[in-house]
């Protein structure tokens, strides 16, 4: 498999090391003052909402977004988009936080 | 004997240079350009190997990669090499070859008796059988079947040779050198492409060296040479013999294997013996043939019956014959190329058998020229034993039968398009009845088919489709020069009439080395075993070592038959890699032995040398584990004293295989906030912090101590084991995650050489390494400080941390890597008032057991924070990486197993990691076993064993005895359950 | 009645030339209703049914086969057994199955060459060995046999072992005696017989489509062959659990991947027993037929293809040439791709579904092969009693939601790292 890195182009996939579905969104989590009780529905409902984003997976048949990570050359997370049937790539993109941020651009002048 | 089947002329052979070679002992001689098998042929060899099951006698069959038949061990001693087919095999002057898989000779091969049995051994019979007495399998049924069993013997030294893997990039890939695979080449090359021309043979050209066409109105070997010269010349084309195409991956990735050196009797120096091609093609085309199918008859196993192309391969390329009267046995008109070869050979034809009713009136006239009769019918048997055929037996369509006397039979039963590789990803082969065979279906992305490999058997058609998808890969690949003309040759037509399996006296085999039969075939569609995998698997049919090349189709066309279906019905079958057999050296390449994996070195590992510290495997690392004395007789000797000269006076110890990471930017304190459990945003510039990470599933990932260097900047380090994998998770918080936050992480985990320096005599030590200006005092460097420093008298800024794992007064001083080894000498110089000594892990391990410090075997991905002991440190007002699914019941409740220190009651009891922790005097079982000892050392401190552990409710049993039980070492002693902060509890030392 | 397989009744057939035997397992047209269905007709499916009839009178059973019986992971092996497992509820579940293969071929009268040929572990560093002290004390402690060898023990057992310039040498090893190999292929075909003439139907080329609901509870499938209905449903179709869990809107904490094995030309007897390197992805033994039957590590992305790539074959036959060098020389001869159900632990998953009447067997990740007598044991046991097996108690769906994960490895929610 050959995944055409953003910044390093298409590289081997053996450089990469793989997350998985890149789908699950990690909920919000803003604790509460004081904490809630362990116990409490609050909590529960939260953990059921970490449970689903922690182990459920779609696993898909086809294409789906996937994390890799370029560990083997610029340190990149990248958004693959593969299919799980054919390994074709479809897309490949870097995630949104890579390189400098927004705010240190505009404060360090480099992007 | 002297090549008494060599021809007088003719044959790319170099009749100029003679080789000598022998085989089972015989001395024998061939020529320069034969293979193994063409010099057996030649010198009139007929019996070369004996099949797996029945040991029956077997010849050569077939004169490519897919031999069933002649296998011998090549070479002796460590470069013994088991199954090889000797119609692959190169002949080198002083080759040794030998038969396998009998015993004691091949002619008087014991295990023939199987033979007999026969009626038994059918597919299947272990199936029914052996299942009495339950011992007996083990003792004595299965030793006797992989006795007789196994084929070939290999060697059992270390393989001598050398692999290497290489990798290649091109626009086409041309898999195959003969007339269609040069034609693409040729194309693509004359259009600007970058190409590679692969031919697994020696020889390019493939059947133009053997058939004798015709190509653009002369010999095909005048455009062979001027192709291949043209080649040449045209420096975007790469032709590589001896390798061969064995699979197709993802993304244009292809595998491919040369034999760099097997033609020779070793490698040169420095030579591989085989190398592992990675070739990334933009396009590919195969142009890999076909190969001819047998017809199944009885005793279409016996040496001399050969497939026909094979034959006049023999005869056209390598000058030799396998037989002085041949008879010809085939069902369409390619056959009849074999008779041209024996006419231009002058090797006598006794006849033709021509299974075609509708077989053309030409054929019978020439017959009449050529002087053999020419019959219309099958096949049914042949007479002869292990030394040849010597009879053909022949059922006319008419009804009658004849008998034709010949000393070899050339067989063909039409072809079979080399798919292999067109199936590796899962593509289905479709069927084409006009040709009776698959034919590619859905090839792998990029990839094309040319000529016979995609069903188009004429030579015209294999120049001329070669050509085509040549200039059409090319021209996918960006390349659009212009391709030439295809070369040209006189139209043909294949015609055949299917003919799989004609019933006769004898055994009839499908698969040849596997021994299995047409009767086998029924045997399994009568027990249900109809899909082609369940026959595959049920009669090992397609599963030695020719992979089904000559059998699987034949198999597939029978099943077909008795089980009442058509052939795409029954199935297809399907090729994974490797289409040729790949040697497990070429896979490895140079990671074999101590070249197994990298070797990662600390900065100070070559003045440990000099120390003469004994190193150990640290993941990659190599670590000092201990620094014996003069004198000392045991490792613990070593460390003992390394233990004492640290608690007493000094030690240092090089700890760079932490994980060092630079997180700064405006948001690095939130950022640590959130990774950690505890708080890090409010850490003082000039401090530093233990912090512990969790996983999201709230279990504890690593550890380590973090530092504030200054507002927009941390330093962090993570356990040795856990570098790499923590600077990928936090890169995933911070790329992924929290895209907004302002941090950035730089890994300084190869820049900094880091020593931990220990005891109560640091001070005088760092005192005499830093710049005077610097104060390392109590209250000028306090406990948990952290800053950059100057050395005395180098302009080299280095960072101090005072943080101590062993327990004492400790700094660790980091400096730049390349200065490590010099670091190392100088803490020693300047120790060397002090007594100081240099610690290895070892030490250091003891020395964090003594003071309860969680490590790896704690940190095992099993353990919370809660279990460690360090719940505490859950901050409640922020959110973190695995806080919410840390609350789960099961990780919260009281009865989990949490860490606490464990001391054997009896002092001189030894304590060893692994036992597991039951209450005294409980009997050991599921539900007494209560916990484990994780870490376990011998403590010259408290002069006795002691161990760290994981037992249930540990903290609410301080002080209860329980038994550790250890049945793998014979040991059960009682323990007592404590405080795993055995020394110096309150942590007065390290704050002194 | 079919006869019996023996080797009298070999003789016997021998003189009819095999004329007489009959189909190993029968050939079932589906019914319109059955008291169980079994989705996937794997060694999991078949042997549940089997102990459906056998262990709880069950009969009216149908085991539904989208290919061909073992066509799955069943077929695409290292065909190792074992119980060396650490963990509680993984010990005793083991050595259930582990016990099941002792007794295998005279249960089914049918040789599926079970050969305790003994498995080794191998021992390549201090914290290895602590851990795998642990693990064989833990199996002791269960009853199980266990034994931990030094570096000059392993050396006297496995003489051919590269002892002298290996990257991370051999420290010792642990032995378990009654490990080793079965043939794949023959625990399918076994189960099936034996299933089949207990009046188990065995379906093949029959995909399972949907399922039929009533007021939430499933009663029956829709497959290729028509509507079939059921009492009650089970599943042990190992890659494809996603898939066929989604038809009853089911998400599973298990993602597919492929785990790649492979097999040598034959030779003559090389390696008695089944190795595993322990500083390296690779392990292996030699087949009766004569074949080094070897494997590593899954190529760690998710996938349906049943194909990997050259990487992990390259890490596999680098981690053989670390420890056995003189392998160099022998052919890789053929590859396959298995889709593995990986789950969020390592561990499967043996529990009743959220959806009544359907009852899940998977999350297998690549140690399905050994568990299959025992899977299909407790498997049938859950699905005729509602309740779990003793030694499967843990096996529960809700044990990520509850924090009581059961992960050997301690990786976590990583299933490529199990």
């Amino acid at each position: 498999m050959r995944i055409n890195c953003p910044y390093c182009g298409e590289r081997d996939a053996s450089e990469f090391t793989y997350l998985g579905d890149a789908s699950p969104v990690r909920p919000d989590a803003i604790p509460h003052d004081p904490p809630l009780d362990n116990d409490s529905a609050e909590a529960m409902a939260l953990r059921a909402k970490f449970h689903d984003y922690v182990y459920l997976r779609d696993n898909i048949a086809g294409f789906m977004k996937e994390n890799w990570y370029h560990g083997g050359g610029c340190r990149t997370w990248l958004t693959v988009e593969r299919s799980t049937l054919t390994h074709e790539i479809r897309s490949v993109e870097a995630a949104p936080g890579v390189g400098a941020s927004v705010k240190s651009s505009a404060k360090r002048g480099r992007g | 004997m002297s090549q008494s089947h060599r021809l007088a002329q003719g044959g790319v052979v170099d009749r100029s240079q003679p080789l000598n070679f022998s085989f089972d002992g015989r001395h024998l001689s061939g020529f320069a350009g034969d293979t193994l098998a063409s010099a057996l042929v030649a010198n009139g060899v007929k019996l070369v190997g004996r099949s797996f099951k029945y040991h029956r006698p077997r010849g050569i069959l077939t004169a490519g990669s897919e031999e069933p038949n002649a296998l011998v061990e090549l070479r002796t001693g460590a470069r013994k090499e088991a199954n090889t087919r000797v119609t692959v095999t190169e002949l080198y002057d002083g080759l040794d070859a030998n038969s396998q898989n009998r015993w004691p000779s091949l002619k008087h091969d014991v295990l023939a008796v199987n033979q007999l049995a026969s009626p038994i051994f059918v597919a299947g019979f272990y199936y029914k059988t052996f299942m009495w007495p339950a011992k007996f399998w083990e003792a004595l049924y299965e030793p006797m079947i992989r006795r007789a069993a196994g084929l070939g013997d290999t060697a059992k030294q270390a393989d001598p040779d050398h692999y290497e893997k290489a990798w290649a990039h091109c626009d086409v890939l041309v898999a195959g050198a003969g007339p269609a695979g040069i034609s693409a080449a040729l194309a693509a090359g004359r259009a600007g492409a970058r190409v590679i021309l692969a031919e697994e043979d020696f020889a390019v050209g493939g059947r133009l060296l053997s058939d004798g066409e015709e190509i653009n109105g002369k010999a095909s070997s005048e455009w062979l040479e001027s192709a291949m010269a043209e080649i040449a010349s045209l420096d975007n084309v790469r032709v590589m013999t001896r390798t061969a195409v064995f699979g197709a991956f993802d993304g244009g990735t292809y595998g491919l294997i040369e034999r760099v050196n097997d033609h020779v009797p070793v490698p040169p120096a420095h030579q591989p013996r085989h190398r592992l091609w990675h070739v990334v093609a933009k396009r590919c085309v195969i142009a890999m043939g076909a190969i001819e199918r047998p017809v199944v008859f009885g005793n279409n196993d016996r040496p001399g019956v050969m497939m026909a192309s094979a034959v006049r391969t023999y005869m056209g390329r390598f000058g030799a014959t396998p037989g002085r009267r041949i008879a010809v046995f085939t069902n369409n008109n390619d056959g009849w190329k074999t008779v041209d070869a024996a006419e231009r050979a002058g090797v006598k034809i006794s006849a033709v058998i021509d299974s075609r009713e509708d077989l053309p009136p030409e054929a019978l006239a020439r017959g009449k020229n050529g002087g053999f009769s020419v019959l219309n019918g099958s096949v049914t048997s042949v007479d002869g034993g292990r030394d040849g055929v010597t009879k053909v037996q022949v059922a006319l369509n008419g009804g009658a039968t004849a008998q034709i006397d010949a000393d070899c039979l050339a067989v063909s039963g039409g072809w079979n398009p080399a798919v292999g590789l067109t199936c590796n990803h899962r593509g289905k082969p479709q069927w084409r009845d006009d040709i009776a065979a698959f034919v590619p279906g859905g090839c792998p992305a990029g990839m094309t088919v040319a000529g016979a490999a995609d069903g188009e058997f004429s030579l015209s058609e294999c120049l001329s489709g070669g050509h085509k998808l040549g200039s059409d890969a090319a021209k996918a690949a960006g390349h659009s020069g212009k391709p030439g003309r295809a070369a040209k040759a006189d139209a043909e037509t294949y015609s055949q009439t299917p003919l799989w399996h004609v019933s006769g006296k004898g055994k009839a085999f499908v698969d040849q080395q596997h021994d299995v039969t047409a009767s086998d075939v029924k045997l399994a569609n009568r027990e249900g075993f109809q899909s082609v995998e369940h026959l595959k698997r049920y009669t090992t049919l397609g599963m030695a070592t020719d992979q089904g090349k000559t059998s699987n189709i034949s198999g597939l066309a029978i099943m077909a038959e008795v089980s009442g279906r058509s052939i795409p019905e029954t199935g297809t079958t399907m090729y994974r890699p490797p289409y040729v057999p790949v040697s497990i050296g070429a896979l490895a390449g140079h990671h074999r032995d101590e070249e197994f994996h990298a070797v990662r070195l600390t900065p100070s590992h070559h003045w440990a040398e000099t120390q003469g510290a004994v190193f150990v495997d640290t993941g990659l690392w190599k670590r000092a584990q201990w620094y014996p004395k003069a004198g000392e007789k045991t490792w613990l000797e070593s460390v003992n004293r390394e233990v004492l000269t640290v608690r007493n006076g000094v030690g240092f110890c090089d700890v760079t295989t932490l994980g060092k990471i630079d997180v700064m930017g405006s948001d690095a304190g939130v950022f640590l906030d959130r990774v950690y459990i505890n708080t890090f945003s409010k850490l003082a510039v000039g401090k530093a912090r233990y912090g512990l990470m969790l996983r999201e599933d709230g279990i504890v990932m690593d550890d380590g101590t973090t530092s504030r260097l200054a507002e927009d900047h941390y330093f962090m380090t993570t356990t040795t084991a856990k570098a790499g994998p923590v600077m990928q998770h936090l890169e995933y918080c911070r790329q992924v995650l929290w895209p907004k936050l302002d941090v950035q992480l730089t890994s300084a985990s190869e820049q900094w050489a880091q020593f931990s320096i220990a005891g109560p005599k640091t001070r005088e030590v760092l005192g005499d390494i830093l710049d005077p200006s610097e104060d390392i005092s109590n209250e000028g460097f306090p406990f948990m400080g952290a800053r950059e420093v100057k050395l005395r008298g180098a302009d080299i800024t280095c960072r101090l941390f005072r943080i101590s794992f062993s327990g004492e007064l400790a700094f660790e001083i980091s400096v730049p890597c390349a200065y490590g080894n010099a670091m190392a000498a100088n803490l020693m110089r300047a120790g060397e008032p002090y007594g100081i000594v240099p610690y290895g892990t070892e030490a250091l391990g003891v020395m964090r057991i003594e003071k309860g410090h969680a490590a790896g075997n704690e940190l095992n991905g099993m353990t919370t924070a809660g279990d460690l002991g360090l719940g505490k440190m859950m901050a409640k007002k922020k959110d973190y990486i695995g806080r919410v699914m840390a609350g789960r019941e099961e990780m919260v409740s009281p009865d989990r197993m949490v860490m606490v220190g464990i001391k054997p009651v009896n002092k001189l009891d030894k304590l060893y990691a692994g036992g597991h922790v039951i209450p005294k005097g409980a009997k050991p079982g599921a539900d007494t076993d209560q916990g484990y000892v994780t870490s376990a050392c011998f403590s010259p401190m408290l002069d006795q064993f002691l161990g760290l552990g994981m037992v249930a409710r540990g903290r609410d049993r301080i002080g209860e005895i329980m038994s550790v039980c250890d049945p793998l070492r014979g040991k059960t002693y009682d323990c007592e359950i404590c405080n795993p902060v055995f020394y110096d509890p309150d942590g007065g030392r390290q704050r002194a | 009645m079919h006869p019996k397989y023996s080797v009298f009744s070999l003789v016997k057939n021998a003189f009819s030339g095999h004329k007489n035997w009959q189909r190993t397992w029968r050939d079932a047209k589906p019914k319109d209703h059955y008291d169980v269905v079994i989705i996937g007709g794997g060694g999991h499916g078949l042997a549940t049914a089997y102990f459906l009839a056998k262990e709880f009178g069950i009969t009216n059973v149908a085991v539904l086969e989208k290919g061909w019986i073992g066509s799955g992971n069943a077929g695409r092996n290292t065909t190792i057994i074992r119980s060396n497992y650490m963990l509680p509820g993984n010990t005793g579940f083991y050595e259930l199955s582990m016990k099941l293969w002792e007794t295998m071929e005279r249960d089914l009268n049918y040789n599926t060459m079970v050969s305790q040929r003994g498995i080794i572990n191998l021992i390549h560093s201090d914290p290895q060995r602590d851990a795998i002290a642990r693990r064989g004390n833990a199996m002791r402690i269960n009853g199980i046999d266990a034994e931990l060898l030094d570096g000059v023990q392993v050396r006297r057992m496995l003489p051919f072992l590269n002892y002298d310039n290996a990257r991370f040498p051999i420290q010792g090893g642990l032995v378990q005696r009654r490990g080793g190999t079965a043939r794949h292929d023959a625990v399918v075909w076994g189960y099936a017989h034996a299933a089949s003439e207990m009046g188990v139907d065995i379906i093949q080329n029959c995909e399972v489509t949907g399922f039929r609901r009533d007021k939430g509870r499933v009663v029956g499938v829709e497959t290729s062959r028509g509507t079939i209905g059921a009492g009650k449903v089970g599943m042990a179709v190992a890659g494809n659990s996603s898939q066929v869990a989604a038809m009853a809107d089911l998400r599973l904490p298990i993602e597919s991947h492929v785990l790649q094995a492979f097999v040598t030309e034959a030779i003559k007897p090389l390696l008695p027993n089944v190795i595993t390197f322990g500083a390296g992805h690779f392990y292996v033994s030699q087949s009766d037929k004569g074949s080094l039957v070897f494997g590593g590590d899954i190529d760690g992305y998710n996938t349906y293809a049943q194909r990997g790539n050259m990487p992990v074959i390259e890490d596999v036959c680098e981690g053989g040439m670390a420890i056995m060098p003189m392998i160099g020389r022998i052919r890789l001869l053929r590859s396959w791709g298995g889709i593995m159900d990986m789950s969020m632990d390592g561990t499967p998953i043996i529990d009743k579904s959220p959806v009544d009447g359907l009852y899940i067997n998977a999350g297998w990740c690549y140690g399905g092969f050994k568990a299959t007598p025992g899977s299909g044991l407790v498997f049938a046991h859950l699905i005729a009693k509602d309740e779990y097996h003793h030694e499967a108690s843990r096996f529960r769906l809700d044990r990520f939601e509850r924090g009581a994960m059961i992960d050997e490895k301690g990786q976590g929610a990583q299933p490529n790292l199990h």
